[in-house]
């Protein structure tokens, strides 16, 4: 979907408080005004009903925060890539800022398809919603890394599967969110992902305890290419990136 | 502590659509709450996604938010699971900007514009921990006011509601805020007082201010209970919309909603004399906003909000005058800085209309609707909506034959007069539409809506008996039967739920304990089909010993004092009467912006006048127009009223 003669852009942004509890669309389409508030020069689709050319990386669930997730617009003409994240933060719903912005370069491979590693801050409390010692998460943690199987009954689609979640799962911390023990889960993106909650149903087998999502982070995601672990922005940049904080 | 949002956030994993109540939406605010201000939390009461559109409470949210005494947020009805997830924590209704207890705030204002919304208004009231009935409040509970159409008959609600803003709103929120600051001031003492003090505000009607004695089922009389009270209470008209250049800073959602898009209304009231449309008739006389004010509105807007849409919003925007210069003028100006889509909704049916409508979906043109309303040039008379079969079949034509492939028509069935010849009209019609749609394409469709006739007050049909369940279900079946293999489609509304709304749209004070009981007994959401059962109806009229026939089904008579008599859309009821019977001797009347005036009473007794660009109707329709309405006969020089048989 890339032009030729286009100036493709990546941007990473947050998703922060209450704005966490919008959809992925609803990103988009917050998006898509931002960047007609900054009058972007767009780049649009062909046919009948010309979109934005926009697409996103993983989708992340209502109701997760994230310090670290992408887009990839495609404008016609160049842009001052330093200041666009805060052109475009002034633009966007409070809590969802722009955090960064690279020129990449032309035919980058697509977001969906290059991320294969990201990473969670999960929260968990147990099944009567009380906060669980850290010496649980520890047990749940080392016991599913010792196995070489971790098999949960999951619905996608309607259809109920059983899957194992092993290949997945890349690596669990325990680390320390104030006083709260959290767990910080690496997760692998390919050939299939899977998601927070499924690795906490996964992980409660253990230990028995209904551990539940209370709050959930994405702390960062990364591409895996030739050995070298890349931060997106970073990753197909027409120059290299400077790094801003992310945080 | 009245933010409540850390009791709301846990809640919000567990309901559908969480976004609904966060607010953040571009252009909202946060203000602060302070013991000199008055604060309003203007309700919704219905779900966020139809309620956040809503203009007039944009309006009045940043008039009130503009002025030093007063403050404003906004609240809807939370969805039955966030409810029930409320109540389960006992968190009270909030409001979405700065998640403050309802219960804290001065005023509760409520916008009715349906009538099904009603017993949604007492779940919110309840949900904010404040009496229902509006007798059982105390100096510390909020003032509730009401606004929308439905002020116009405010009986129904009467019970619950300490008062009704009746017409425009712009103008009164500030006089009610002074008055209720006043009474904060001398501290809140018997409610009594203040609301005495709001009955002498023009346009605010206070029920419990007077008293309705009755002679067996009918009203015998309306008595004010004081000598300051006004025994009739006059509609509220902003007399120059160019002066209210709001709102300014439309909301945009987080979420998806109907009408998502910057909606700018160019123009308020309509003279066209529908008979069977209330807002036609309460909110004379039509009142333009100046066209470089529209160019400035839409310009701005689509700079703030982003949107890719801007709406030119009135009762018939195709009247507007110039509106072919204004569009082509706004499509040129948006031409090459990112496809912005332009929409006109309540499209007049004819021709010059379709040019307008080519004119703007250059790109994307997949629907097109029409309201005819009536099946044949007969009953259309009747109601007065006054374009002929050709009129229709020239903007099908036209439409088809510029690249639009589907078209829905809107009818009413259930309109007095109505025999099955017209109903099946409507069949016709929507069978000649396919037949010259497919000589264009293959693809052409055609989706005939049709909704049963509620009669209003204040509209000429307000003395009609509106026709019983089974008969709407006769007239669709047959409809149904009759489009069968026909390559259109029908799709109706419940003639159940069209029952009910007649049972709140014509009540008198009486109907608020049916209301109440509806709501008790679980019925929220009414006008939500998969919530709505005609049998709590039912119910809680026997329960009242209530006959809900004498109320929907029954003709009313010229002496009959109806429930809404002492409220004034400045309509005089012999103009309304006279109207009721020219239509049963189905007699059009022309529109009055472009023609001599028929005393309707609104202009001469509130002393305004209609604000209009251009002293010429628009081109190309016959409807209301006086054009073409001759049959072969004699051009009518001045129709004041036509005779056509």
């Amino acid at each position: 979907m890339r032009g030729d003669q286009g100036f493709p852009v990546r941007i990473r942004f947050a998703k922060r408080g209450k704005v966490r509890f919008i959809s992925h669309r609803d990103v988009a389409r917050a998006f898509e005004r931002a960047f007609r508030i900054e009058t972007l020069p767009l780049a649009f689709t062909e046919g009948f009903s010309p979109r934005p050319k926009v697409s996103f990386g993983l989708a992340l669930s209502v109701g997760h925060e994230s310090d670290a997730e992408y887009l990839d617009v495609e404008l016609t003409q160049s842009v001052d890539t330093d200041n666009l994240s805060n052109r475009l933060t002034a633009a966007l719903p409070e809590g969802m800022p722009a955090t960064g912005a690279a020129r990449l370069i032309e035919r980058a491979p697509a977001l969906q398809e290059s991320i294969t590693e990201v990473q969670f801050r999960v929260e968990a409390i147990d099944g009567l919603g009380r906060p669980v010692p850290e010496a649980v998460l520890r047990t749940a943690a080392s016991s599913a890394l010792a196995c070489d199987e971790l098999c949960v009954t999951r619905t996608r689609k309607g259809k109920e599967s059983v899957d194992d979640l092993r290949p997945s799962l890349r690596h669990i911390e325990i680390a320390h969110d104030g006083d709260t023990p959290v767990f910080e889960l690496t997760l692998l993106t390919q050939p299939r992902g899977a998601r927070p909650r499924e690795v906490l149903d996964a992980l409660d087998s253990f230990v028995g305890v209904g551990l539940t999502e209370h709050r959930v982070t994405r702390t960062s995601q990364w591409i895996e290419r030739g050995g070298a672990r890349l931060e997106p922005l970073a990753a197909d940049a027409f120059a290299p990136v400077l790094e801003t904080s992310a945080a | 502590m009245s933010n409540l949002w850390p009791r709301v956030e846990p809640l919000l994993a567990r309901v559908e659509k969480p976004a609904r109540y966060i607010g953040m939406e571009r252009g909202s605010l946060r203000p602060e709450h302070r013991p000199s201000s008055t604060s309003w939390l203007l309700v919704y009461p219905d779900t966020y996604e139809i309620g956040l559109p809503n203009q007039g409470l944009q309006i009045l949210y940043e008039i009130l938010n503009e002025r030093d005494d007063a403050l404003a947020e906004r609240a809807y009805a939370p969805w039955v699971d966030m409810n029930a997830e409320m109540r389960a924590a006992g968190v009270p209704l909030f409001s979405v900007d700065t998640h403050h207890d309802a219960g804290a705030f001065d005023v509760l204002a409520f916008g009715l514009a349906a009538e099904l919304v009603y017993t949604n208004v007492l779940e919110c009231l309840d949900l904010a921990g404040v009496p229902v009935r509006a007798e059982q409040r105390r100096p510390e509970h909020p003032l509730v006011i009401v606004g929308g159409h439905c002020a116009f008959n405010p009986e129904p609600m009467a019970d619950f509601v300490d008062a009704f803003v009746i017409g425009d709103g712009e103008e009164a929120v500030g006089e009610i805020t002074e008055v209720v600051g006043a009474w904060k001031r001398s501290g809140r003492t018997a409610r009594e007082g203040v609301l005495r003090e709001l009955a002498t505000i023009p346009g605010v009607y206070v029920p419990s201010m007077y008293e309705v004695s009755y002679d067996g089922p009918f009203i015998a009389e309306v008595q004010p209970r004081f000598a300051d009270v006004p025994e009739r209470v006059d509609k509220r008209t902003v007399a120059d919309l160019g002066e209210w250049p709001y709102p300014k800073r439309q909301l945009v959602p987080l979420i998806e909603v109907v009408h998502d898009r910057l909606n700018v209304e160019v123009f308020r009231g309509c003279t066209r004399g529908c008979r069977f449309c209330q807002a036609g008739m309460i909110t004379r006389p039509v009142r333009e906003r100046p066209a470089d004010q529209v160019r400035t509105m839409v310009r701005d807007g689509l700079r703030r909000t982003g949107y890719d849409e801007v709406a030119l919003t009135s009762l018939s925007t195709a009247d507007f005058s110039g509106i072919d210069g204004l569009v082509a003028g706004l499509v040129n100006e948006q031409e090459g800085c990112g496809n912005v889509g332009l929409s006109l909704p309540s499209l007049r049916v004819d021709a010059f209309t379709v040019g307008i409508a080519s004119e703007i979906q250059k790109i994307r043109r997949t629907g097109l609707t029409f309201a005819p309303e009536g099946g044949t040039w007969r009953v259309r008379q009747v109601i007065n909506k006054l374009i002929t079969d050709d009129d229709l079949y020239a903007a099908v034509d036209g439409a088809y034959s510029q690249g639009w492939q589907r078209v829905k028509l809107y009818f009413l069935i259930g309109v007095p007069t109505e025999m099955d010849e017209d109903t099946l009209g409507i069949a016709r019609l929507a069978r000649e539409v396919v037949k010259i749609g497919r000589g264009y394409t293959k693809k052409a469709s055609c989706t005939a809506s049709v909704g049963g006739f509620v009669p209003k007050a204040h509209t000429p049909f307000q003395w009609f008996g509106q026709n019983p369940v089974l008969e709407l279900h006769r007239k669709v079946g047959m409809l149904r039967d009759d489009l069968r293999r026909s390559g259109a489609t029908i799709r109706w509304h419940d003639p159940a739920a069209t029952y009910a709304e007649g049972i709140a749209s014509r009540g008198d004070r009486r109907i608020g304990r049916v209301i109440e009981r509806v709501w008790r007994a679980g019925g929220t959401f009414q006008e939500w089909s998969e919530r709505f059962q005609l049998d709590r109806w039912l119910d809680a009229m026997a329960a009242e010993g209530l006959d809900p026939d004498w109320y929907v089904t029954r003709h009313r008579t010229d002496d009959e004092i109806l429930p809404w008599d002492h409220i004034a859309a400045g309509l005089h009821r012999d103009f309304l009467w006279d109207d009721w019977q020219a239509a049963l001797r189905e007699h059009g009347l022309p529109d009055c912006r472009w023609t001599p005036c028929y005393d309707c009473g609104v202009c001469t007794d509130y002393a305004l006048e209609h604000v209009v660009a251009s002293a010429v109707p628009p081109a190309g329709g016959s409807q209301g127009t006086g054009q073409g309405l001759g049959f072969g006969r004699e051009a009518i020089s001045v129709p004041v009223e036509l005779i056509t048989r």
